[in-house]
């Protein structure tokens, strides 16, 4: 057997740890090396400094911070809803336009980030669907670009969640919403979860659509990091780039926290 | 066994009577279920009285979940009505039928307590706190459940998992239970103790109506008053069990209703007013209990392998001969095969000679006239 004979699994290991390692590990390490150095012209830095988070903190991150918490927030929770909600929805339809809408609703994952801020600029540039300039078209570009993924992990929920539980409480009296409420969604909570931190995660780091809509006053983590490295200011958008990288991993820790504790896991 | 057995019969009489609820029929009226062109359930008309439990058995496909699933709102008829009591259900939603139901994996809720499971329904329904705690109490108490009240039920093993789906079920106070291959899930020996207690749950409520679906014809001999056989969407035979295995009207149901024997014969002699037929197998002439052949019709005369003796006595008046084939030993009982004329007989023995003939040998059957039953050769059900 390939993976049960011990050298097979050094092997294996070492492919492993050589591709995270080079593909995963190495480009953060250098932008957690670049947010921290003070000069680097050799192979590695020839000082560090957390001069660099300083700058960017006292300056605009804590607003790009913001921006990005919330446009990831808001836009994630509207592609909750509306992603489970065209879950359940789509349960009940038949086949063909069950498989017809569920493929609509996977198109804006197909499409370039920068054509879909492209299409929005165009078509929120004109009364009455004036939105160019507001902080409202940065939300409805993220959620363009997320709802397919919340749709997605919720049908993948539902799809597992067997029929007897939501007949059960039926046959017990419970009226859809009542069943919807205490029966369906809790026992969808870990996919709701899992939905709404990958949703976030894919809003924190958004840029294509953003660079293309976003208003002066709504500058967010990407696009900050963008301006910052576009400028040749690496190592300030190196901490910047950290920055991103801990928020979401906090609010993705937070998430998991949440769901185990649902669960009993 | 799971750790808890239902607690016995004094803590159940007190409970189960306060639980207990006026039973309705179900009445089926042409019933009839398909996806698009295909039919699953056949115009189904069937009456399952109150108090009574009615187990539908059949092989997979048969037909048997769709007419339960139709009963509980699940499944909507291609044509027919349902009533439970005086009312007509076709058209209600589920959740307005006033049923219980029990399925194969439980579903219970597993983000809620056993304690909130079965106070589910109740809750659902709006009911008061006061009436929601003393109903669960109940509940759990006939099914020996109320120490476990506060786990929740990854915290149960599957028995106890099925005692607190049959609490919920019961909380509520249904009109009808519906039972959905309930124990199909649990091992075998855990099985045999659910069904016995199954049957004791149901002595203490007798007015419940229970609609009992399974594919294990021993979960069906041992809880049903009446038995109705699935087949290809139609029911095949019904009526009251110990009639339908001691006169099973085809060959089916013969076949499918605990093991059988059927022997070809042709009917020599009709059955006169004591019901009993005469009938030849080969050379051997033989006495069974008959319904409406004729001299000279092909039938089958169905004996039970239990019914088989090694052994003569003033009982077992009928006599065929075999060759012995094969012999398994189970502990209790010991399996004879024989082949009798090209037919092979199975003998289910509790006591055997003490010389048991070699496996070739020539061995003589008896069986007595009361233990069988003649039914059409060409009927398959």
């Amino acid at each position: 057997m390939l993976v049960w004979s011990r050298p097979s699994r050094i092997v294996l290991w070492l492919l492993f740890a050589l591709l995270f390692g080079v593909l995963f590990l190495a480009p953060l390490a250098v932008i957690l090396l670049s947010s921290l150095a003070d000069q680097w012209n050799g192979v590695l830095p020839s000082g560090l400094t957390t001069e660099h988070y300083t700058d960017v903190i006292s300056g605009s991150a804590g607003r790009a911070v913001k921006a990005s918490l919330v446009t990831g927030f808001l836009a994630s929770a509207l592609a909750l809803v509306s992603g489970t909600w065209a879950a359940l929805s789509l349960r009940l339809q038949g086949h063909a336009l069950r498989r017809l809408l569920g493929l609509l609703f996977f198109i804006p994952s197909a499409v370039p980030s920068v054509s879909v801020g492209l299409g929005l600029l165009v078509a929120f540039s004109h009364p009455p669907l004036l939105l160019n300039g507001t902080v409202a078209i940065v939300m409805i570009a993220h959620f363009v670009l997320i709802s397919a993924f919340t749709f997605g992990n919720v049908s993948a929920g539902l799809a597992r969640l067997s029929p007897d539980f939501e007949q059960v409480a039926s046959s017990l009296g419970a009226r859809p919403a009542y069943r919807l409420w205490h029966v369906t969604l809790p026992l969808l909570a870990p996919y709701l979860v899992a939905a709404f931190g990958l949703s976030f995660a894919l809003s924190m780091g958004e840029l294509g659509a953003t660079v293309m809509v976003y208003p002066p006053g709504w500058v967010t983590l990407p696009v900050s990091i963008f301006s910052l490295t576009d400028r040749g200011d690496i190592f300030a958008g190196a901490a910047l780039t950290m920055i991103l990288v801990a928020a979401t991993l906090v609010l993705l820790l937070g998430l998991e926290r949440i769901t185990a504790r649902a669960t009993g896991a | 066994m799971s750790a808890v057995a239902f607690t016995g019969t004094s803590v159940m009489d007190i409970d189960a009577a306060k639980i207990r609820g006026a039973g309705s029929n179900v009445h089926f009226d042409k019933v009839s279920v398909a996806y698009g062109a295909h039919v699953v359930l056949h115009p189904l008309t069937l009456d399952i009285a109150p108090g009574e439990i009615l187990a539908m058995i059949g092989p997979s496909g048969s037909g048997k979940t769709t007419a339960l699933r139709a009963v509980a709102g699940f499944v909507r008829p291609a044509s027919g009505r349902i009533r439970i009591g005086a009312a007509d259900v076709t058209d209600l939603p589920p959740y307005e039928r006033g049923l219980g139901m029990v399925v194969q994996n439980y579903a219970l809720f597993p983000h809620m307590r056993v304690e909130d499971n079965v106070a589910f329904g109740l809750r659902a329904q709006g009911a008061d706190k006061a009436l929601i705690g003393e109903r669960v109490k109940e509940a759990l108490a006939t099914v020996g459940m109320a120490t476990f009240a506060r786990r929740y039920p990854r915290e149960l093993s599957g028995g106890q998992q099925q005692r607190v789906a049959i609490a919920r079920a019961l909380a509520v106070r249904p009109r009808v239970l519906l039972l959905d291959e309930p124990l199909s899930a649990l091992d075998a020996q855990i099985r045999r103790n659910m069904v016995e207690e199954i049957a004791r749950l149901h002595r203490s409520l007798p007015g419940l109506t229970i609609l009992y679906v399974t594919h294990d014809q021993t979960e069906a001999l041992t809880l049903a008053d009446k038995i109705a056989i699935m087949r290809d969407g139609r029911v095949c035979s019904h009526g009251p069990t110990t009639e339908l295995y001691r006169r099973p009207p085809n060959r089916f149901t013969a076949e499918f209703l605990g093991r059988a024997n059927l022997l070809p014969v042709t009917v020599a002699e009709p059955a006169g007013s004591k019901g009993f037929a005469t009938a030849r197998h080969r050379d051997a002439v033989l006495t069974g209990a008959g319904r409406d052949e004729k001299a000279g019709d092909r039938s089958l005369l169905c004996i039970r392998p239990q019914h088989l003796s090694l052994t003569a006595d003033s009982e077992h008046t009928n006599r065929i001969v075999g060759t012995l084939r094969e012999v398994h030993w189970q502990g209790e009982l010991t399996h004879l095969v024989l082949d009798v004329d090209g037919t092979p007989v199975r003998v289910s023995a509790t006591k055997l000679p003490v010389a048991l003939p070699e496996p070739g040998a020539e061995v003589p059957l008896f069986f007595a006239p009361a233990d069988t039953s003649l039914l059409p050769e060409d009927a398959g059900g």
